[in-house]
Protein backbone atom coordinates (compact mmCIF):
# COMPACT_ATOMS: atom_id res chain seq x y z
CA UNK A 1 0.00 0.00 0.00
CA UNK A 2 2.83 2.36 0.79
CA UNK A 3 4.10 2.26 -2.80
CA UNK A 4 1.31 4.53 -3.93
CA UNK A 5 2.13 7.14 -1.28
CA UNK A 6 5.94 6.93 -1.41
CA UNK A 7 6.06 6.83 -5.21
CA UNK A 8 7.36 10.25 -6.19
CA UNK A 9 8.56 12.44 -3.34
CA UNK A 10 11.72 14.12 -4.68
CA UNK A 11 13.38 16.20 -1.93
CA UNK A 12 11.77 16.69 1.47
CA UNK A 13 10.88 20.37 1.77
CA UNK A 14 12.44 22.01 4.80
CA UNK A 15 11.39 25.67 5.04
CA UNK A 16 13.00 27.94 7.62
CA UNK A 17 10.99 29.98 10.13
CA UNK A 18 11.44 33.09 8.00
CA UNK A 19 10.34 31.25 4.86
CA UNK A 20 7.20 30.06 6.68
CA UNK A 21 6.33 33.60 7.79
CA UNK A 22 7.03 35.11 4.36
CA UNK A 23 5.07 32.37 2.60
CA UNK A 24 1.93 32.98 4.67
CA UNK A 25 2.38 36.71 4.35
CA UNK A 26 2.46 36.26 0.58
CA UNK A 27 -0.75 34.19 0.73
CA UNK A 28 -2.49 36.82 2.87
CA UNK A 29 -1.51 39.76 0.67
CA UNK A 30 -2.44 37.97 -2.55
CA UNK A 31 -5.92 37.22 -1.21
CA UNK A 32 -7.04 40.86 -1.40
CA UNK A 33 -10.72 40.57 -2.33
CA UNK A 34 -11.12 36.91 -1.41
CA UNK A 35 -9.98 33.45 -2.42
CA UNK A 36 -7.66 32.90 0.53
CA UNK A 37 -8.09 29.14 0.40
CA UNK A 38 -7.32 29.01 -3.33
CA UNK A 39 -4.23 31.15 -2.79
CA UNK A 40 -3.06 28.80 -0.05
CA UNK A 41 -3.15 25.90 -2.47
CA UNK A 42 -1.55 27.94 -5.25
CA UNK A 43 1.40 28.90 -3.06
CA UNK A 44 1.82 25.78 -0.88
CA UNK A 45 1.19 23.09 -3.50
CA UNK A 46 2.05 24.64 -6.87
CA UNK A 47 4.65 27.34 -6.22
CA UNK A 48 6.57 26.10 -3.15
CA UNK A 49 5.73 22.39 -3.54
CA UNK A 50 5.77 21.95 0.23
CA UNK A 51 2.74 19.67 0.15
CA UNK A 52 0.98 17.24 -2.17
CA UNK A 53 -2.61 17.92 -3.22
CA UNK A 54 -4.01 15.10 -1.13
CA UNK A 55 -2.26 16.25 2.03
CA UNK A 56 -3.25 19.86 1.45
CA UNK A 57 -6.90 18.99 0.84
CA UNK A 58 -7.29 16.77 3.87
CA UNK A 59 -5.46 19.29 6.07
CA UNK A 60 -7.72 22.08 4.87
CA UNK A 61 -10.80 19.95 5.56
CA UNK A 62 -9.57 19.22 9.09
CA UNK A 63 -8.93 22.93 9.55
CA UNK A 64 -12.49 23.71 8.51
CA UNK A 65 -13.92 21.28 11.05
CA UNK A 66 -11.83 22.47 13.98
CA UNK A 67 -12.84 25.70 15.73
CA UNK A 68 -11.10 28.87 14.58
CA UNK A 69 -10.65 30.68 11.29
CA UNK A 70 -9.85 28.16 8.55
CA UNK A 71 -6.80 29.93 7.20
CA UNK A 72 -5.31 30.67 10.62
CA UNK A 73 -5.77 26.99 11.41
CA UNK A 74 -4.05 26.01 8.18
CA UNK A 75 -1.11 28.26 9.07
CA UNK A 76 -0.84 26.54 12.48
CA UNK A 77 -1.07 23.16 10.79
CA UNK A 78 1.56 23.79 8.10
CA UNK A 79 3.86 25.75 10.41
CA UNK A 80 3.88 23.03 13.04
CA UNK A 81 4.34 20.30 10.44
CA UNK A 82 7.71 21.76 9.46
CA UNK A 83 8.95 23.61 12.56
CA UNK A 84 6.82 22.69 15.57
CA UNK A 85 5.32 25.30 17.88
CA UNK A 86 7.65 28.13 16.80
CA UNK A 87 6.89 27.31 13.18
CA UNK A 88 3.16 27.59 13.88
CA UNK A 89 3.65 30.95 15.57
CA UNK A 90 5.76 32.26 12.67
CA UNK A 91 3.21 31.13 10.09
CA UNK A 92 0.34 32.79 11.98
CA UNK A 93 2.33 35.99 12.53
CA UNK A 94 3.21 36.01 8.83
CA UNK A 95 -0.43 35.50 7.88
CA UNK A 96 -1.89 38.17 10.16
CA UNK A 97 0.62 40.98 10.80
CA UNK A 98 0.43 42.97 7.56
CA UNK A 99 -3.34 42.37 7.16
CA UNK A 100 -3.82 43.62 10.75
CA UNK A 101 -1.89 46.80 9.97
CA UNK A 102 -3.97 47.31 6.82
CA UNK A 103 -7.25 46.61 8.64
CA UNK A 104 -6.37 48.98 11.50
CA UNK A 105 -5.47 51.63 8.91
CA UNK A 106 -8.84 51.15 7.20
CA UNK A 107 -10.58 51.20 10.60
CA UNK A 108 -8.84 54.45 11.48
CA UNK A 109 -9.98 55.94 8.17
CA UNK A 110 -13.52 54.72 8.74
CA UNK A 111 -13.90 56.10 12.26
CA UNK A 112 -12.15 59.38 11.42
CA UNK A 113 -14.06 60.22 8.24
CA UNK A 114 -17.09 57.99 8.96
CA UNK A 115 -17.13 56.39 5.55
CA UNK A 116 -15.86 53.14 4.10
CA UNK A 117 -12.69 53.69 2.06
CA UNK A 118 -13.61 53.86 -1.63
CA UNK A 119 -12.57 50.39 -2.70
CA UNK A 120 -16.00 49.16 -3.69
CA UNK A 121 -15.69 49.38 -7.46
CA UNK A 122 -12.23 47.81 -7.58
CA UNK A 123 -13.51 44.97 -5.38
CA UNK A 124 -16.47 44.47 -7.72
CA UNK A 125 -13.95 43.46 -10.36
CA UNK A 126 -11.77 41.36 -8.06
CA UNK A 127 -14.53 39.32 -6.40
CA UNK A 128 -15.43 37.37 -9.59
CA UNK A 129 -11.73 36.61 -10.14
CA UNK A 130 -11.45 35.28 -6.58
CA UNK A 131 -14.48 33.04 -7.15
CA UNK A 132 -12.92 31.81 -10.40
CA UNK A 133 -9.71 31.02 -8.56
CA UNK A 134 -11.63 28.80 -6.11
CA UNK A 135 -13.53 27.07 -8.89
CA UNK A 136 -10.33 26.45 -10.86
CA UNK A 137 -8.67 25.15 -7.71
CA UNK A 138 -11.43 22.58 -7.26
CA UNK A 139 -10.95 21.64 -10.91
CA UNK A 140 -7.15 21.29 -10.71
CA UNK A 141 -7.12 19.43 -7.40
CA UNK A 142 -10.02 17.32 -8.64
CA UNK A 143 -8.10 16.15 -11.71
CA UNK A 144 -5.59 14.53 -9.37
CA UNK A 145 -7.75 13.02 -6.67
CA UNK A 146 -11.03 12.25 -8.48
CA UNK A 147 -9.52 9.15 -10.03
CA UNK A 148 -12.44 6.73 -9.96
CA UNK A 149 -16.20 6.46 -9.59
CA UNK A 150 -16.33 6.66 -5.81
CA UNK A 151 -14.27 9.86 -5.38
CA UNK A 152 -16.51 11.59 -7.95
CA UNK A 153 -19.60 10.36 -6.09
CA UNK A 154 -18.20 11.71 -2.79
CA UNK A 155 -17.28 15.09 -4.30
CA UNK A 156 -20.69 15.49 -5.95
CA UNK A 157 -22.51 14.39 -2.78
CA UNK A 158 -20.57 16.96 -0.72
CA UNK A 159 -21.32 19.68 -3.27
CA UNK A 160 -25.03 18.88 -3.35
CA UNK A 161 -25.34 18.73 0.44
CA UNK A 162 -23.62 22.04 1.08
CA UNK A 163 -24.37 24.12 -2.05
CA UNK A 164 -27.89 22.92 -2.95
CA UNK A 165 -29.35 21.75 0.38
CA UNK A 166 -27.19 24.15 2.43
CA UNK A 167 -26.59 21.63 5.21
CA UNK A 168 -24.07 22.64 7.91
CA UNK A 169 -20.53 21.37 7.35
CA UNK A 170 -20.46 19.22 10.48
CA UNK A 171 -23.66 17.45 9.48
CA UNK A 172 -22.47 16.70 5.92
CA UNK A 173 -19.11 15.50 7.20
CA UNK A 174 -20.68 13.31 9.87
CA UNK A 175 -22.63 11.66 7.06
CA UNK A 176 -20.03 11.42 4.27
CA UNK A 177 -16.77 11.40 6.27
CA UNK A 178 -17.08 7.87 7.72
CA UNK A 179 -18.23 6.51 4.33
CA UNK A 180 -15.26 8.10 2.55
CA UNK A 181 -12.76 6.87 5.14
CA UNK A 182 -14.27 3.38 5.04
CA UNK A 183 -13.93 3.43 1.25
CA UNK A 184 -10.31 4.61 1.44
CA UNK A 185 -9.26 2.16 4.19
CA UNK A 186 -6.16 0.36 2.86
CA UNK A 187 -7.19 -3.18 3.75
CA UNK A 188 -10.45 -3.05 1.85
CA UNK A 189 -9.09 -2.22 -1.59
CA UNK A 190 -5.33 -2.73 -1.77
CA UNK A 191 -4.75 -1.80 -5.42
CA UNK A 192 -7.33 0.86 -6.22
CA UNK A 193 -4.95 3.81 -5.91
CA UNK A 194 -4.33 4.02 -9.64
CA UNK B 1 -9.30 51.68 27.84
CA UNK B 2 -10.54 50.49 31.21
CA UNK B 3 -9.38 47.17 32.64
CA UNK B 4 -13.03 46.20 32.43
CA UNK B 5 -13.11 46.62 28.65
CA UNK B 6 -9.87 44.66 28.39
CA UNK B 7 -11.41 41.78 30.35
CA UNK B 8 -14.53 41.91 28.21
CA UNK B 9 -12.46 41.67 25.01
CA UNK B 10 -10.42 38.76 26.35
CA UNK B 11 -13.42 36.81 27.63
CA UNK B 12 -15.65 37.48 24.62
CA UNK B 13 -13.16 36.57 21.90
CA UNK B 14 -11.38 33.91 23.92
CA UNK B 15 -14.64 32.00 24.24
CA UNK B 16 -15.89 32.72 20.71
CA UNK B 17 -12.58 31.34 19.45
CA UNK B 18 -13.44 27.82 20.58
CA UNK B 19 -17.06 28.17 19.47
CA UNK B 20 -16.22 29.12 15.88
CA UNK B 21 -16.70 25.62 14.51
CA UNK B 22 -16.82 25.43 10.73
CA UNK B 23 -15.09 28.77 10.18
CA UNK B 24 -15.28 32.31 11.51
CA UNK B 25 -18.60 33.24 9.94
CA UNK B 26 -20.59 30.98 12.26
CA UNK B 27 -19.96 33.32 15.22
CA UNK B 28 -20.68 36.64 13.47
CA UNK B 29 -24.25 36.82 14.86
CA UNK B 30 -22.95 36.36 18.40
CA UNK B 31 -20.18 38.88 17.87
CA UNK B 32 -22.73 41.37 16.62
CA UNK B 33 -25.00 40.79 19.62
CA UNK B 34 -22.22 41.36 22.15
CA UNK B 35 -20.45 44.27 20.43
CA UNK B 36 -23.64 46.22 19.67
CA UNK B 37 -26.27 45.26 22.25
CA UNK B 38 -24.17 43.83 25.07
CA UNK B 39 -21.21 46.20 25.42
CA UNK B 40 -22.40 49.12 23.25
CA UNK B 41 -19.02 49.42 21.55
CA UNK B 42 -20.64 50.42 18.26
CA UNK B 43 -23.89 50.86 16.33
CA UNK B 44 -25.55 48.36 14.01
CA UNK B 45 -24.44 50.33 10.98
CA UNK B 46 -20.84 50.47 12.17
CA UNK B 47 -20.76 46.71 12.71
CA UNK B 48 -22.04 46.09 9.18
CA UNK B 49 -19.45 48.45 7.72
CA UNK B 50 -16.62 46.86 9.72
CA UNK B 51 -17.75 43.45 8.51
CA UNK B 52 -17.52 44.67 4.90
CA UNK B 53 -14.05 46.14 5.51
CA UNK B 54 -12.75 42.90 7.06
CA UNK B 55 -14.22 40.83 4.21
CA UNK B 56 -12.59 42.85 1.47
CA UNK B 57 -9.22 43.59 3.07
CA UNK B 58 -6.42 41.09 2.44
CA UNK B 59 -5.98 38.32 4.98
CA UNK B 60 -8.41 36.16 6.91
CA UNK B 61 -11.88 37.72 7.38
CA UNK B 62 -11.69 36.84 11.08
CA UNK B 63 -9.79 40.13 11.37
CA UNK B 64 -13.18 41.74 12.00
CA UNK B 65 -12.24 41.10 15.65
CA UNK B 66 -9.24 43.41 15.14
CA UNK B 67 -11.64 46.17 14.14
CA UNK B 68 -14.03 45.49 17.03
CA UNK B 69 -11.12 45.58 19.47
CA UNK B 70 -9.92 48.81 17.88
CA UNK B 71 -13.31 50.48 18.31
CA UNK B 72 -13.71 49.15 21.87
CA UNK B 73 -10.40 50.74 22.89
CA UNK B 74 -10.78 53.87 20.77
CA UNK B 75 -12.63 55.74 23.54
CA UNK B 76 -9.26 56.18 25.23
CA UNK B 77 -7.44 57.38 22.09
CA UNK B 78 -5.83 55.78 19.05
CA UNK B 79 -3.06 54.14 21.08
CA UNK B 80 -5.60 52.27 23.17
CA UNK B 81 -7.54 51.48 20.01
CA UNK B 82 -4.52 49.72 18.55
CA UNK B 83 -3.91 47.97 21.87
CA UNK B 84 -7.51 46.76 21.90
CA UNK B 85 -7.13 45.57 18.31
CA UNK B 86 -4.07 43.47 19.14
CA UNK B 87 -5.60 42.05 22.34
CA UNK B 88 -8.84 41.07 20.58
CA UNK B 89 -6.95 39.39 17.74
CA UNK B 90 -4.70 37.38 20.03
CA UNK B 91 -7.66 36.36 22.21
CA UNK B 92 -9.46 35.16 19.08
CA UNK B 93 -6.53 33.23 17.60
CA UNK B 94 -4.85 31.65 20.63
CA UNK B 95 -7.37 29.13 22.06
CA UNK B 96 -8.38 27.63 18.71
CA UNK B 97 -4.77 27.80 17.52
CA UNK B 98 -3.56 25.74 20.48
CA UNK B 99 -6.25 23.15 19.83
CA UNK B 100 -5.26 22.90 16.16
CA UNK B 101 -1.61 22.65 17.15
CA UNK B 102 -2.41 19.75 19.43
CA UNK B 103 -4.42 17.97 16.72
CA UNK B 104 -1.62 18.64 14.20
CA UNK B 105 0.92 17.00 16.55
CA UNK B 106 -1.30 13.96 16.86
CA UNK B 107 -1.77 13.94 13.07
CA UNK B 108 1.96 14.10 12.34
CA UNK B 109 2.77 11.33 14.81
CA UNK B 110 0.36 9.10 12.92
CA UNK B 111 2.23 9.58 9.65
CA UNK B 112 2.43 5.88 8.90
CA UNK B 113 -0.87 4.84 10.46
CA UNK B 114 -3.41 3.31 8.06
CA UNK B 115 -6.22 5.46 9.43
CA UNK B 116 -4.39 8.64 8.55
CA UNK B 117 -3.84 7.46 5.02
CA UNK B 118 -7.51 6.53 4.77
CA UNK B 119 -8.62 9.92 6.11
CA UNK B 120 -6.34 11.77 3.67
CA UNK B 121 -7.50 9.76 0.71
CA UNK B 122 -11.16 9.79 1.72
CA UNK B 123 -11.33 13.48 2.68
CA UNK B 124 -9.69 14.76 -0.51
CA UNK B 125 -12.77 14.30 -2.75
CA UNK B 126 -14.98 15.77 0.00
CA UNK B 127 -12.73 18.84 0.05
CA UNK B 128 -13.07 19.23 -3.72
CA UNK B 129 -16.87 19.17 -3.40
CA UNK B 130 -16.69 21.66 -0.54
CA UNK B 131 -14.47 24.11 -2.42
CA UNK B 132 -16.76 23.94 -5.44
CA UNK B 133 -19.74 24.56 -3.15
CA UNK B 134 -18.04 27.61 -1.65
CA UNK B 135 -17.36 29.09 -5.08
CA UNK B 136 -20.95 28.36 -6.09
CA UNK B 137 -22.47 29.94 -2.98
CA UNK B 138 -20.26 33.04 -3.08
CA UNK B 139 -20.97 33.60 -6.76
CA UNK B 140 -24.72 33.55 -6.05
CA UNK B 141 -24.79 35.69 -2.92
CA UNK B 142 -22.38 38.51 -3.78
CA UNK B 143 -23.92 41.14 -6.02
CA UNK B 144 -22.97 39.27 -9.15
CA UNK B 145 -24.35 40.88 -12.31
CA UNK B 146 -24.13 39.42 -15.81
CA UNK B 147 -20.67 40.89 -16.38
CA UNK B 148 -19.43 39.41 -13.11
CA UNK B 149 -20.75 35.96 -14.02
CA UNK B 150 -19.08 36.18 -17.44
CA UNK B 151 -15.83 37.33 -15.84
CA UNK B 152 -15.98 34.43 -13.36
CA UNK B 153 -16.42 31.90 -16.16
CA UNK B 154 -13.65 33.31 -18.34
CA UNK B 155 -11.24 33.49 -15.40
CA UNK B 156 -12.07 29.95 -14.27
CA UNK B 157 -11.18 28.74 -17.75
CA UNK B 158 -7.92 30.73 -17.73
CA UNK B 159 -6.90 29.48 -14.26
CA UNK B 160 -7.80 25.88 -15.02
CA UNK B 161 -6.01 25.65 -18.35
CA UNK B 162 -2.99 27.99 -18.11
CA UNK B 163 -0.17 28.53 -15.66
CA UNK B 164 -0.46 32.32 -15.75
CA UNK B 165 0.17 34.06 -12.40
CA UNK B 166 -3.29 34.62 -10.83
CA UNK B 167 -2.17 38.04 -9.55
CA UNK B 168 -2.08 39.32 -13.13
CA UNK B 169 -5.73 38.34 -13.60
CA UNK B 170 -6.66 39.79 -10.19
CA UNK B 171 -5.09 43.11 -11.26
CA UNK B 172 -7.00 43.08 -14.54
CA UNK B 173 -10.22 42.31 -12.62
CA UNK B 174 -9.53 45.21 -10.26
CA UNK B 175 -8.94 47.49 -13.24
CA UNK B 176 -12.20 46.41 -14.91
CA UNK B 177 -14.02 47.11 -11.63
CA UNK B 178 -12.32 50.47 -11.21
CA UNK B 179 -13.48 51.45 -14.72
CA UNK B 180 -17.01 50.50 -13.63
CA UNK B 181 -17.38 47.69 -16.16
CA UNK B 182 -18.19 44.96 -13.66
Amino acid sequence: MSEAAAGETPIKPNPTLLELALCFNQIAIASFGGGLSAWSRQVLVEDKKWMEDEEFLSASTLCRVLPGANQVNLAVFVGSRFRGLIGAVCAVVGLTTIPMIIVIGLGWFYFTYSQVPALKSILNGIAPVAVALSAAMAFKAGKKCLNGYMPVVFAVAMFVLSAIFRRPLLESLALLGPLAVWWAWPKKKPESAT
Amino acid sequence: MSPQTLTHLLVLFGSLSLLSIGGGNSIIPDMHLQAVRGYHWMTDRQFTDLFAIAQSAPGPSVLIVTLIGYKAGLAGGIGWGIFGAVVATIAMILPAGLLVFWVAQFWQKAEKAPWRHAVERGFAPLAVGLILATAFIVSRTADHGKMAVALTMVCTLIFATTKINPLVIVAIGGFLGWMGWV
